[in-house]
């Protein structure tokens, strides 16, 4: 990733003209589907969410390594190591927030009261 | 401009600033803003898991079914994602050398990133024309907050690809030149993930 070490480093860590013109059509493909999916109505509702997200998760996943340039190879250890407990951070705020949010409005919120009376705060 | 002359005067300014680094040879510096990134991951994440809490509580207010123009999101989309290409080809010619070509490439990132944040300025100023401003409903807070949130990164993203484009000009691709372009590039990419994430998880699950 520094000027000292990208001339014995060869293409790994920095990528070519070849893996980004084929990280780029991926993502297009990628995108065209995810799109497709909502716009088109072939899938049947129930299973849009979960193929958008499959998708979504594909794509990050091309573009972190094929962009970002993260791998196993001892240059790009150290931040696919991070990146990875930093996906374990994220997954813990994300769905802890969802699961607790869920529970407090399946628990707490009133059912029977409707915006006006709300907003009158009778 | 590219004569040794230049390039020392620019290096011993670069080492009275960084005095304590300078035996690093930059890849500690461009971990270091990968940890930043991971940081600004981070507060992406609390927005959106606002974002997912929220977007049900539109209080009578236009849902995002009702709000979302999907083709015209595709096509914000796909300006970011050939401005991340487009980065990749300014990088490819950083690594060959080429000082001409990663300048042009990068003015022609510079100028598709301020195609995507026109599209978005116009997006937000009719949903605000439309009587559908953040302060409308819970779920439309959310939305301003986090999409408003990434469009000031990428801005930021802009400026800084200004300040790149003059510097690579003015010094050359020399060893500080390359450590800030190969940070950029990382910014950059990092945020056309956070747009994968946007365009999913708000746009197209909210068009569900």
């Amino acid at each position: 990733m520094s000027a000292t070490t990208h001339t014995n480093t060869a293409s790994a860590a920095h990528g070519t003209l070849a893996s980004y013109v084929t990280g780029f059509i991926l993502c297009l493909i990628l995108t065209g589907l995810s799109f497709g999916a909502v716009m088109g109505g072939v899938l049947p509702p129930e299973k849009i969410l979960g193929a958008i997200s499959g998708l979504a998760v594909v794509q990050l996943l091309v573009q972190l390594i094929v962009f970002l340039h993260l791998g196993l190879a001892p240059e790009q250890r150290n931040y696919t190591v991070i990146g990875a407990l930093t996906v374990l951070l994220i997954a813990t705020i994300v769905i802890g927030s969802l699961w607790v949010m869920h529970n407090a409005n399946v628990n707490m919120m009133p059912t029977q009261m409707s915006v006006e009376r709300a907003l009158s705060k009778d | 401009m590219s004569t040794a002359l230049a390039t020392n005067t620019h290096a011993a300014a670069h080492a009275a600033h960084d005095h304590s680094h300078s035996h690093d040879d930059g890849s500690k510096t461009v971990l270091g803003f990968w940890l930043y990134l991971m940081s600004d991951c981070l507060i992406f994440s609390c927005l959106f898991a606002t974002f997912a809490v929220l977007a049900g509580n539109v209080a009578d207010a236009p849902t995002g079914k009702q709000l979302f123009d999907l083709p015209y999101v595709a096509g914000e989309t796909v300006l970011l994602l050939v401005s991340s290409f487009t980065f990749g080809l300014a990088m490819l010619n950083m690594h060959a050398g080429r000082q001409a070509q990663v300048i042009a490439w990068l003015g022609v990132t510079f100028l598709v990133g301020a195609g995507f944040i026109g599209m978005e300025v116009h997006e937000f100023a009719a949903l605000i024309g439309e009587g559908a401003g953040p302060g409308r409903s819970a779920f439309l807070s959310a939305y301003f907050t986090l999409v408003g949130t990434h469009g000031l990164h990428v801005t930021a993203g802009l400026l800084w690809l200004a300040v790149m484009m003059h510097q690579t000009a003015k010094f050359g691709l020399d060893g500080i030149v390359r450590r800030r372009l190969s940070c950029l590039s990382l910014f950059w990419h990092f945020l056309d993930l956070i747009w994968i994430c946007v365009f999913t998880f708000v746009y197209l699950r909210g068009a569900l």
